[in-house]
């Protein structure tokens, strides 16, 4: 369901959310509930594995906790809670969006919405080369780990001097490679623009997604603060 | 530090956007040099590398090790706009993929580490990079974009009231200096060892090596980002003295009266108060460092002179 | 019959000092499929990046009568389809479709038209199934498929493939075999494998270090420098 909705008023919705969450003030469990039901609900159309998604927001706990864990001590139970509630729903919220949506789609959507297109173009490079440079820095660090049963023993510096090393040639082998795109940008006549794809035209079904989202999240927060 | 959605108060999130993205366009437009996209393979390409940098870790004792954050070494080899916008990109993924910091945050994390850090982090580079002192300035333009991004972050949390006793805030500080610490020892030595691999790698500096200047700049950056953290932390102490030099009142003033009649006096709300007061009590510090610097390095030029 | 490619006493150093072409002459000739032998690091690839200006050494080249000179790139470009080695350095876009759309909308193609030459290309070498997927989700000889197919929609008079067969499984070699053969473009294929040179070229160029050493059929070739397995 949340998959073939446009990502522009995925996005959209999405501010919509965040903006409403993290300006509702004083937050407390009823609040959040509110916000969780709402995200539930867009969680249980999205089709995603429920306790998975669950989980991967709960990658933001360990800061928020600590934080938390200091207002709690200072006395501040209800500021506690929010800290640890309103990051959660939020990270759970990003994630709805990102999960159902292909990263090449958004940054379309990003960039039609008013984004630099030299940044979009930079993040489309980023994430296109993220895994295959990632991957190599993998080789390289197995590969010296291998060669390093000496290294281990040996002191520190060796051993910092030998990570700065794989990093030198880590950006050697990325710079060549950016070369290499570049090269092969110009072989088939570039001429200085890259024309990004049109995005798809908007039906109903999008416009209804991001008004449902807008006005719920919206009317809650008025609602709770009344 | 990447601060998630949910910890900074409105009044924080919505003036670092409202700085962040006029800075974040303007720096495109002027990263765009060539005035083509033929420069972007080589920006995003260095962006995954510096994703796939901190998968290698360094080892700094007891046990313990660090990785690359970025900034400094970025500005060092594409140069500072293009540094920012590749940091930006950065942060956008991690953002987005990673849930490593918030969505609203981000023009809070963009500024603090993509803006402030990386500029702070080519700040003594271009006063005395291209001096005997070149191991110096680079190590320490690792140092700073760490230490200035994390204080900026702590000074932010610390405005939106996220509470935090004295204590936590000192060893805090100690933490980020340790980190910033072993930020510029990764960046001097990963900055060498890219040097003798290819030494057109690591841009010449744009300005002739001025040492006294760099230092001082160095100082001064310090200076506003601790002043900014304490600044923070003590919010009336900050706003006393605006109001005593008059500052607040023309500032509440300035939100009163043309607005008044439009009912607008939201705007005018504490949080307004305190978030004018705390920015030109900020510009207040910045301005003394930097005359002081001017003052200092005239006189150093003059009694070098005679 | 025409001449398409005319080099002579090419000569490239590269920043760090390796002498990579050292006096290449090559002509290439309407049709005709040539291949290029030589052991690694003796300069093909160098050689073939000369062909479009995308290194410059010295010595003259033309490309069907226009020197490889700064004002001639744009229509040499248009001229020459060039598959690179790595085609992760080819497939830099998001979607397969986008990657394909790209050579024939710089040729000033309306985006319409650029997106049926772009789909035609696709189908021609069997990937038309993997329009909307990543790049980096296809396999290493379905990478290599669609960068020959974004070169293809740009309706090249010449193609230039820098070692196609790596990555490729038999059955797709012989495949990649039975489509280049159906095109009707002069090629230059820079290759290690005799077979396949065997199967399309006419000929052979057997470069050592940065020199063309010998020229002629492939078979004598291969038996002068012993290249079998
Ligand atoms: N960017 C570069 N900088 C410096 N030297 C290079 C560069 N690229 C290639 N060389 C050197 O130039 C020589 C020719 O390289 P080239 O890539 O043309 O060989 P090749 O014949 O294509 O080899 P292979 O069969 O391995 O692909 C080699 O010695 C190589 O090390
Ligand atoms: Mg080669």
């Amino acid at each position: 369901m949340l998959h073939r909705r446009d990502a522009r008023m995925k996005l959209l919705a999405l501010l919509a959310v965040l903006v409403a969450v993290a300006t509702t003030q004083p937050f407390g469990l009823v609040t959040a509930s509110g916000f969780a039901a709402l995200l539930g609900a867009g969680l249980l159309i999205s089709r995603l594995p429920v306790t998975g998604v669950l989980a991967r927001a709960a990658v933001v706990l360990p800061f928020t906790v600590t934080f938390a864990g200091i207002a709690w001590l200072a006395g501040e139970a209800g500021r506690a809670f929010a800290l640890i509630a309103k990051p959660y729903l939020s990270a759970l919220a990003v994630l709805l969006v990102v999960a159902t949506t292909p990263m090449p789609a958004l940054l379309a959507a990003a960039s039609s919405l008013g984004v630099p297109r030299m940044l979009v173009l930079v993040l489309q490079f980023l994430y296109r080369y993220l895994f295959v440079v990632a991957e190599q820095a993998q080789h390289m660090w197995v590969a010296a780990q291998c060669r390093g049963a000496a290294l281990r023993t040996s002191h520190r510096a060796g051993r910092f001097r030998a990570a700065s090393g794989t990093l030198a040639v880590l950006f050697a082998r990325s710079y060549e490679k950016a070369e290499g795109i570049e090269r092969s940008m110009l072989a088939r006549c570039f001429d200085g623009r890259i024309r990004l794809l049109a995005p798809p035209r908007l039906g109903w079904r999008d416009l209804a997604l991001l008004a449902f989202a807008a006005v719920a999240a919206w009317s809650w927060r008025w609602w709770v603060a009344s | 530090m990447h601060i998630p959605d949910g910890f900074l108060s409105t009044a924080v999130w919505a003036t670092a956007g409202a700085v962040s993205v006029p800075s974040v366009a303007y720096l495109a437009r002027k990263s765009h040099r060539a005035l083509d996209d033929g420069q972007t393979p080589l920006m995003g390409v260095m962006g995954a590398f510096v994703f796939a940098a901190q998968m290698i870790n360094f080892p700094v004792g007891i046990g313990t090790s660090g990785h690359l954050v970025g900034g400094a070494l970025l500005a060092v080899t594409l140069g500072p706009a293009a540094a920012s916008i590749v940091m930006t990109a950065i942060l956008t993924v991690q953002a987005l993929l990673f849930q490593d910091g918030g969505v609203l945050a981000l023009g809070a994390n963009v500024f603090n580490m993509a803006i402030a850090g990386v500029l702070a982090g080519y700040l003594p580079y271009r006063y005395w990079g291209g001096s005997s002192h070149r191991k110096a300035a680079i190590f320490s333009g690792g140092f700073l974009s760490v230490f200035v991004s994390a204080c900026l972050a702590m000074g932010q949390l610390l405005l939106s009231g996220v509470p935090m006793p004295r204590p936590v805030t000192y060893v805090s500080l100690g933490l980020f200096a340790v980190s910033a610490l072993i930020e510029g020892g990764i960046t001097v030595a990963v900055a060498g060892a890219l040097e003798r691999l290819n030494p057109s790698w690591v841009r010449a500096p744009e300005e002739k090596p001025r040492v006294g200047l760099g230092l001082i700049l160095v100082a001064a950056m310090l200076l506003v980002s601790l002043g900014a953290l304490f600044a923070s932390s003590l919010p009336d102490g900050l706003e006393r003295l605006a109001e005593n030099l008059g500052i607040a009142g023309r500032a509440r003033n300035l939100f009163e009266t043309p607005l008044a009649d439009y009912q607008a006096r939201f705007l005018a709300t504490d949080w307004v108060r305190k978030a004018v007061a705390g920015l030109v009590g900020l510009g207040v510090v910045y301005a003394a460092c930097m005359l002081i610097g001017r003052a200092v390095t005239r006189r150093a030029a003059v009694s070098r002179s005679g | 019959m025409s001449v398409l490619i005319q080099a002579s006493d090419v000569r490239y150093r590269y920043d760090d000092g390796t002498l990579a072409l050292d006096g290449v002459d090559f002509q290439l000739e309407e049709g005709e499929t040539v291949a290029l032998l030589g052991p690694n690091g003796s300069g093909k690839t160098t050689f073939v990046l000369h062909l479009t200006g995308l290194l410059q050494g010295s010595g003259e080249i033309t490309v069907c009568g226009m020197p490889v000179r700064k004002e001639n790139f744009a229509a040499i470009r248009a001229k020459v389809g060039m598959v690179f080695q790595d085609s992760d350095e080819q497939l830099f876009l998001p979607s397969v479709l986008e990657d394909a759309v790209f050579g024939p909308r710089n040729l000033g193609l309306p985006a319409d038209q650029a997106l049926a030459h772009a789909r035609q290309a696709l189908e021609q070498v069997g990937m038309a199934w993997a329009v909307a997927k990543a790049p980096y989700h296809l396999s290493a000889g379905e990478k290599r498929r669609v960068a020959l197919a974004g070169v293809l929609a740009m309706s090249p008079q010449i193609l230039v493939l820098d070692e196609p067969t790596t990555y490729l499984d038999p059955p797709t070699q012989r495949e990649l075999i039975r489509l280049l053969k159906e095109l009707p473009q002069a090629k230059i294929l820079v290759t290690h494998d005799i077979a396949f040179a065997q199967a399309l070229a006419s000929r052979a160029v057997f470069f050592e270090r940065g020199k063309v050493a010998a020229l002629g059929a492939i078979d004598e070739i291969a038996r002068r420098y012993d290249w079998r397995l």
